[in-house]
This record gives C-alpha cells, sequence and structure tokens, in this order.
C-alpha cells in the first residue's frame, strides 16, 4: 500500500522558508498574468473552452470507437500499436522494444505519462542509460529529484542551485548562476546525449483518430531533435489524448500555450504520421493505468480533459505556497488532486482539502473542467468513508448540531464572544491549537449579528 | 514486430471496460469560423507575433533579395556549412540528399528551409516533411532561415487546419520563433536545442 500523504506536514519545510514560498508564489503568478494577457487577446476565448470541452466529452463517450479507429490508422502508417493496462505493463513494453533493438541509451524528452509510470527508475534498474532531454527534467534528473510542476519540472529550484548542479555534473564555473550561461552548458551537454541516442521516447500531447498520427508540442526542441536522429521513436500516451478528427487541433493548439505558459503557440508543434522512413519504426504504446475506471465516475469523468497545461497550479493559492513535492504524486496541483485520490482514496484523502475552493481553478482550466466541484465532491466521498481524522469528523458533527438548534447557537456564541475578551493569550495560544501557529484570534464583536438586526431591523 | 498475446488480452481488456459503460453525449461541436478572430492586415499581425515569439521578419520584394539581407549577420557571413532547401534564394555549401546518416548533419551552421504558408495569429510557418531530405535539418542547424510566399497566409489556426486537411507526409511541423527555454527561473533564453535565432522572409514573387 502507498503511505498516506499529509499534504499540511508534506508543505511545512516549503511553507516555513518564506524566501522559497514567496519567491515561488510569484514566479508562478508571473505566469498566470502571461496567459491571462494571451486569453484576453483573443475575445472568443470562452466560445474555445466551450469547444474543447464539447470536444473531449465527446471523445471520452466515445473512446473505444476513437481507440480502435486510432490504431487502425496508425497502424495503416506504418506503427506499431501498443496497448499497456497499468503501469507496469508500459514498462514492460517498453523495455521490450529496448531489448528486441539491443538499445542501452536512450534520449527521452518530457512526458509526465512516463513519469506517471516510473519508467525512469525501472529502465535504469534494468541497466538502461536514460536521459531527460527537456532542460527543466535533466535538472531534476541529475539532482535525483522529481518534477514539482507539470509544464515547469524545475520550478521549484533557484538558479544559484541549477549552477551548483551544473558544477557538480557538467564541469561550469563554480557560482556560477546567469541563466543563459547554465542553458548554454546544458546545450552542449545535451547534445552529445542526442548524438549518442539509440532510441527516442517521447509523450504525445494529441492523437488524432482520422489520421493515426500524433502531435507533440515543445518549446526546446528535444523532442523532435530526440526522434529525428535514431531510427527508433517511442511515443507513450494515455488513452485520454486522442482527439477525432485533424482539425479539432485548431481548438487545442490555440488554447494549450497560451493557457500553459502565455505564449501564442509553442516553438515547434509537430506532427508525426507513422514513422520516420521504410527503415524505422514508431511504437505508440496506449497506457490505461486507470483511466477507464475513472471514465466510469460521473463525478470525475472530466478529469480525463486535462490537456496537462498546468494551468489550475499556475493559479492556485495553495499550490504556489506549497510547491508541487507536497503532493507527492506525479501530478500535483487542483488536478493532480482530483486525479490522485482515484488511485488511492485512503493515501491520498488529504489532497481534495489542500484547497481553498476558491475557484480559480476551474476559471483558467482550457477544457473547462470544473475542479473545484470535484474538489468538494471528494470531501463529500471521503467523510461518507470515514477517511477523515477523528478531529475533523467529530468537529463537523459538533457543528452540524449547533446549526440545528437556535437557541442553543445564539448561547455558543455569547460565551464565545465573552471566552475571546477574558481568556489569557496561553489559553489559546498553545500546542494543542494548531490553527494559532501563525494566526491572531479575531476582536470579538460587541454583538451579534442577530442582536445587531433586532435593534436595527425598525428602520 | 508482431504484438504478443499479452498485448492483444491487454487491449480487450480495456476495450471491454471501456464498452460496459455507455455515455451519452451531444455530438462532435465544429467551430464556427465566423466567430474567430481575422486580421485585416495579417502580414502585419505575423510580423508582429513573430518579433513576440523571439524571430525576425524580412520582407523582399523577391528571392533574390534574400542573399543580402543574410549577408548583413555576422553569423551567416561565418558560416561555412549550409544547408539550402529554397536554392532559387541562396545556394547551400552541403548536399543534403546526399547524406544518408542524419547524424552527419551535426555540424550544420545554417538551413535555408520552405515555409508552406504564414499564421498570424501565432507568427508561426507550417513546413511540410516532405520539402525535408532529413527532417533534423530543422532542428539541429545552429542557425534556421525560413523563406515563406508573402501570399501564402492565414489568419488563424482553424484555417491552417483546414489549409493542410489533406496532408499526407510523414512529418509537419508549425515553427513559431527559435527554440527556447524558460526552466531556469523563468528567465528566457533563446537556443535551446534547437535553432539559436530564426529569420524568416516573406518574400512578395514567390
Ligand atoms: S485540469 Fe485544466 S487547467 Fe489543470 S492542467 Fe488540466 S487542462 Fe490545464
Amino acid at each position: 500500500m502507498l503511505p498516506i500523504v499529509q499534504h499540511p506536514a508534506a508543505a511545512k519545510e516549503f511553507v516555513n522558508d518564506p524566501n522559497r514560498s514567496r519567491w515561488h508564489d510569484q514566479a508562478l503568478w508571473f505566469v498566470r498574468s502571461k496567459r491571462d494577457k494571451q486569453a484576453a487577446s483573443l475575445p472568443e476565448w470562452e466560445y474555445l473552452r466551450e469547444t474543447a470541452s464539447g470536444i473531449k466529452t465527446h471523445t471520452i463517450a466515445n473512446l473505444s470507437h476513437y481507440l480502435q479507429q486510432f490504431e487502425r490508422n496508425a497502424t495503416a502508417r506504418g506503427a506499431v500499436v501498443h496497448w499497456a493496462r497499468d503501469a507496469e505493463h508500459h514498462n514492460e513494453i517498453v523495455l521490450r522494444i529496448l531489448r528486441d533493438h539491443k538499445t542501452k541509451r536512450i534520449v527521452k524528452s518530457k512526458s509526465m505519462l512516463t513519469e506517471e509510470c516510473g519508467l525512469n527508475h525501472y529502465l535504469e534498474d534494468n541497466g538502461i542509460d536514460v536521459v531527460d532531454t527537456d532542460l527543466g527534467e535533466r535538472i531534476v534528473q541529475l539532482r535525483g529529484e522529481t518534477p514539482s510542476h507539470i509544464v515547469l519540472p524545475a520550478i521549484h529550484i533557484k538558479k544559484e542551485e541549477v549552477g551548483d548542479t551544473f558544477h557538480k555534473h557538467l564541469g561550469t564555473d563554480e557560482g556560477a548562476s546567469d541563466p543563459k550561461y547554465l542553458a548554454e552548458a546544458a546545450r552542449g551537454h545535451l547534445r552529445d546525449k542526442f548524438l549518442a541516442g539509440e532510441i527516442g521516447i517521447t509523450g504525445v500531447n494529441f492523437a488524432i483518430a482520422e489520421t493515426g498520427g500524433l502531435v507533440v508540442c515543445t518549446n526546446e526542441g528535444n523532442a523532435d531533435l530526440g526522434t529525428s536522429l535514431p531510427r527508433v521513436h517511442i511515443a507513450c500516451m494515455g488513452i485520454e489524448k486522442l482527439l477525432p478528427r485533424q482539425r479539432d487541433l485548431g481548438v487545442f493548439t490555440r488554447l494549450l500555450a497560451r493557457s500553459a505558459t502565455g505564449q501564442p503557440i509553442t516553438s515547434y508543434t509537430s506532427h508525426f504520421n507513422g514513422p520516420r522512413d521504410e527503415n524505422s519504426e514508431l511504437h505508440i504504446v496506449l497506457v490505461d493505468n486507470g483511466r477507464s475506471r475513472l471514465r466510469e465516475s460521473e463525478t470525475f469523468r472530466a478529469a480525463m480533459h486535462c490537456i496537462r497545461c498546468g494551468a489550475c497550479m499556475n493559479t492556485c493559492p495553495v499550490y504556489r505556497r506549497s510547491g508541487g513535492h507536497s503532493y507527492r504524486a506525479t501530478v500535483p496541483g487542483p488536478i493532480g488532486s482530483v486525479l490522485s485520490p482515484t488511485r488511492d482514496q485512503n493515501s491520498y484523502k488529504s489532497l481534495p482539502y489542500a484547497c481553498s475552493l476558491c475557484g480559480s481553478c476551474s476559471d483558467v482550466c482550457p477544457v473547462k473542467i470544473p475542479l473545484h466541484h470535484q474538489l468538494l465532491a471528494w470531501r463529500g466521498e471521503l467523510v461518507g468513508k470515514k477517511l477523515l481524522p477523528v478531529s475533523k469528523r467529530l468537529s463537523m458533527r459538533c457543528a452540524s448540531y449547533l446549526f440545528r438548534f437556535p437557541a442553543l447557537f445564539r448561547l455558543v456564541g455569547r460565551v464565545g464572544r465573552f471566552a475571546l475578551r477574558v481568556l489569557p493569550r496561553w489559553a489559546t495560544h498553545n500546542r494543542l491549537n494548531v490553527w494559532t501557529i501563525a494566526r491572531e484570534l479575531p476582536e470579538p464583536p460587541k454583538e451579534s449579528f442577530h442582536q445587531w438586526h433586532r435593534r436595527h431591523r425598525n428602520h | 514486430m508482431k504484438p504478443t498475446l499479452a498485448d492483444t488480452d491487454a487491449r480487450q481488456g480495456i476495450l471491454d471496460r471501456i464498452n460496459t459503460k455507455h455515455v451519452d453525449v451531444p455530438p462532435l461541436p465544429d467551430v464556427d469560423v465566423d466567430r474567430v478572430i481575422q486580421f485585416d492586415e495579417p502580414i502585419d499581425k505575423f510580423v508582429e507575433m513573430l518579433a513576440m515569439v523571439g524571430g525576425q521578419a524580412h520582407q523582399v520584394d523577391s528571392q533574390g533579395d534574400v542573399r543580402a539581407v543574410l549577408e548583413e549577420i555576422e553569423v551567416f557571413r561565418t558560416a561555412t556549412r549550409i544547408v539550402s532547401l529554397a536554392p532559387e534564394s541562396i545556394a547551400g555549401t552541403i548536399d543534403a540528399t546526399q547524406i544518408e546518416d542524419p547524424h552527419d548533419l551535426s555540424t550544420v551552421d545554417w538551413t535555408i528551409a520552405r515555409g508552406e504558408f504564414m499564421v498570424a495569429e501565432n507568427g508561426s510557418i507550417w513546413i511540410d516533411g516532405d520539402t525535408l531530405p532529413h527532417r533534423v535539418l530543422l532542428f539541429i542547424a545552429q542557425y534556421l532561415a525560413i523563406v515563406v510566399p508573402r501570399s501564402q497566409i492565414v489568419s488563424n489556426m482553424h484555417q491552417a487546419y483546414e489549409r493542410i486537411e489533406n496532408f499526407s507526409a510523414r512529418f509537419g511541423v508549425f515553427v513559431s520563433g527559435p527554440s527556447k527555454t524558460a526552466d531556469i527561473e523563468q528567465s528566457l533564453v533563446l537556443g535551446a536545442h534547437g535553432c539559436r535565432k530564426l529569420q524568416v522572409f516573406i518574400v512578395g514573387d514567390l
């Protein structure tokens, strides 16, 4: 069984470092502001979101049809389509392809799916050298970490820390932290890896049922470099990545980069139709790993619409301050807090509470997933299943009792106001009350709203 | 390679699971092009957006004018290994069609590629993979220039996909600016893994 994640405890270190927490918050707010500017530049933004949501709803409903259509067309173009029921199966399939080709050096571009499946570790344990080629992913890989954001994997790392890492692994000057200098060093380092790579692995942004083609979007050009040198390309995708028709890409390529980083489109939007030539191979691994089960849920099915743009993270007040690692999951932030408990309710039960229900995530989501409604729905399910700590369950029970009896409510109000006035500080600010660790109690009002209203209702 | 038995089992298992849950939804929506942005001066918009994404546009009357503009650029003047896929504009120094292994192109300084059309809203250019003897040319060259006919432009991505509705090449790509990264503290650096800079020639007589 997975260990139980307690988000508040997992976030503690990050939040307690005021420099990091604030800096992280501002970095992500900057990205969010760029997104706002791009969204505002298109009068049809809301129309696009609605259309995108409609396309995804339709696709997921008819997923079986589109998967088979995709398989037929991709195969006709010369690709080999594999089906993986879960993460482990996916890893086995990839390893088998590598073994069939007797390859040891892999260049990989960004793919949250392979992160989800733990592919890197699996391959390394089997003696394969995997190089992540996205700069952010390479940074976290060299540091032995995992991405803390799905689009900006190294957003939690400061440039001085990148400098240290590169000094150690790439031999850059000690203390050097200029992003331009560091990126240049990584370019040189990774060029060699690209040229030595024997097989390229990529993720997939969109797969087109009608054509059997794949679309991969990057800014760095790493997916393209990684697949146009070696003869074998393995593309790994979740079964929810499908779109019915090529023209549907018009909607999604307009939304994706604008939502993700505030760019009008990524530097490269590459369309792969089958293998590169007659002497090359394209393997497409379609991965379920819980998705077909998620599809059965009326409440959470829409989470399958996600195009992994990261906008909900950039806007989330909890994510921005607590950092991606506090979610202890491949996908953090609002969408991660919806998806993780579908994998294991007990382990991830604290995540739907790492949320203020402000609703900002639902407002920015380009495919209109009702994220905060889903987070609230999770709380309902978790309470029903008694998965919450006693302290929370008991206090909720008391509150519900209180609200049912007006006289009792009034009495408790009076006691509370009195207590706030007379209680000494040590009685409220002590180890037993975590709420007051960084907060002051409010000034007690002189009278309740009820009393105030009685005095004024005749005016 | 033939799929093994386990693969077939997984396939059936996944499809069965999906088929047991029927979901009723409205039909697939289509975009009404009258409801999306179009530009009166698409070229102006394209030039503006290309600058925003870090590329440089050059408007020239004829293909013959391309060389003079490139000669102004220091890193072009000093370049020795140039692959040109637009020989009417400029001659290259390497014939990529004679090269078998794409790895042999690792030292290319410049690639001059041909673009099919421009997209005004995002400064991107569609490149048809069939124009490339090796697709790596677009990504491995230190610098990239794209030559595109002035008359070939659309306003938005919906029109772009309409244009390539039946494209059947094995590869095609929208290129918008040079390769870039902001993975170190959100500082934008041009020249990640692909080209360091992008020059776009919008040619009148092409
Ligand atoms: S849930 Fe929506 S906003 Fe969040 S990553 Fe997915 S598509 Fe983007």
